[in-house]
């Protein structure tokens, strides 16, 4: 953590909350999105295209006096799979989140299927994974498969 | 989510549900006409038209003293003025026992099955299932093998987006078959079908030869239609749509307890001859979907 602690250090020390680090920079704003994190009245502070050993550019999330549950942020897995969740208390990391795909997915991404009924009424979709370890869910309604990779949030 | 029972898939009958509709259809067949629905109503709403699909499920439930009610055109319907199919299914789920509906859209069965009151059977939603023609295919094959039980079934023509064959697949695998998927390389059975069969340990072999060896083993010759309207590219289409045409000469080695079915409608994939062969079984198999219906609307009924 030494190294790394000092880079977080650059966006802002949390004394307590929820930290989203490695997020592959060019997912930071579909992870804002996917979480809802600009309807929160808490503090949030981001950092962006910072440098990584593990990753080219990736980018960092924390959101102070709210400590996300795994149920909540296991959405981040379908776009930034190897994100790392950790909820801090009094500047001390307290917990270590590990990140697995949800078993259902509702509402927050679209069928690519134009002719699938998600995409033709006004309604939630539902996603059923049906491979995790190759990250593939099927639509519960039309049925199609479709991996984490191609899909697509629900603007 | 109304919690009530519906067919929206094949895929949710297990080995005896199956095995118990096709008997319920064999008793069908031996007597059609039971009043037992009297008093019952069975809605028919064809968002998509299909008169085949229609007339048989009518048929179906006259045969069994219900009444008919529904729509066989979408253009007749509130869909036009812009209705949400939520609430045509919340209105008729209001009037009627059952709801048979077909839709060009996919998932539509499924999602009317959570907002229905009553039973919702799926004929047909766009590309995606229409489980009762799987059950009428299935029918055919136990009446014309004496069983479903380890079968040799070639497949042949459009693997890639027939519904009827991906269906099959499914519903065949509780039986142990071996499958021989024929086809040309751009309509060849998609990967996630043969890694179903392999993770099931079912056998299969594919070709794109259909030629007398393809076929001297098979039970069962599944032909299929090469879908014009699937195509983007209508030149790839001209390519393949004439590359299986079924003969008589094609049929002369064949094992004497082939049959031949078809889910129809053809368009030149069995030549005229074949009809008059008697291992076509094409025509009495549409028929047979008559006492599939009949199960299916009896089952869900609770009748």
């Amino acid at each position: 953590m030494g190294q790394d602690s000092s880079k977080e250090m650059k966006v802002a020390k949390l004394c307590n909350g929820t930290v989203i680090d490695h997020i592959p920079s060019d997912k930071l704003f579909k992870v804002i999105s996917l979480l809802g994190l600009e309807h929160f009245s808490n503090q949030v502070t981001f950092g962006y295209n910072l440098e990584s050993k593990k990753i080219s550019k990736k980018a960092i999330i924390k959101i102070s006096d709210r400590f996300l549950q795994p149920e909540e942020v296991n959405k981040v897995a379908l776009i930034a799979p190897k994100a790392k969740i950790v909820i801090i208390r009094d500047y001390e990391v307290a917990e270590k989140i590990q990140l697995e795909l949800p078993d259902e997915i509702c509402g927050d991404v679209k069928c690519l299927n134009p002719k699938c009924i998600t995409n033709n009424e006004p309604m939630k979709t539902r996603f059923i994974a049906i491979n995790k370890a190759k990250g593939l869910f099927m639509c519960h309604y039309c049925e199609r498969a479709v991996s984490t990779e191609e899909m697509l949030l629900k603007e | 989510m109304v919690s009530t029972k519906s067919l929206v898939s094949i895929s949710q009958y297990d080995k005896e549900k199956i095995l118990s509709i096709l008997d319920r259809a064999a008793q069908f067949e031996q007597n059609p006409n039971q009043k037992i629905l009297e008093g019952k109503v069975v809605a028919t709403l064809f968002f998509e038209p299909s008169t085949r699909t229609r007339l048989s499920f009518e048929t179906a439930a006259n045969r069994l003293g219900a009444r008919v009610i529904g729509f066989c055109d979408a253009s007749t319907s509130s869909t036009t003025k812009g209705e949400t199919l939520k609430d045509t299914i919340t209105i008729v789920s209001n009037y009627a026992d059952v709801i048979v509906m077909r839709h060009f859209i996919e998932g539509a069965a499924r999602y009317a099955s959570e907002i229905s009151k009553v039973p919702i059977i799926n004929a047909g939603d766009g590309a995606n299932q229409h489980p009762t023609q799987t059950l009428l295919d299935l029918y055919s094959i136990k009446k014309t093998q004496g069983r479903l039980d380890n079968l040799k079934v070639a497949m042949v023509g459009d693997l890639k987006y027939g519904r009827t064959v991906h269906s099959l697949i499914n519903a065949m695998s509780h039986f142990n078959p071996t499958f021989k998927f024929i086809s040309p390389k751009v309509l060849e059975i998609p990967s996630s079908y043969k890694l179903f069969c392999d993770e099931k340990g079912i056998k299969y072999e594919e070709t794109s030869e259909l030629n007398e060896e393809a076929i001297a083993d098979a039970d069962i010759l599944y032909m299929t239609r090469v879908q014009k309207e699937r195509f983007t590219d209508l030149f790839e289409y001209e390519k393949v749509k004439n590359v299986y045409v079924l003969t008589n000469k094609l049929l002369e080695g064949t094992k004497d307890n082939l049959k031949i079915l078809h889910p129809l409608p053809r368009v030149g994939e069995i030549a005229d001859e074949v009809d008059e062969n008697p291992k076509a079984y094409y025509f009495q198999q549409a028929q047979n979907g008559l006492y599939a219906r009949q199960a299916v609307i009896c089952d869900l009924l609770g009748v």
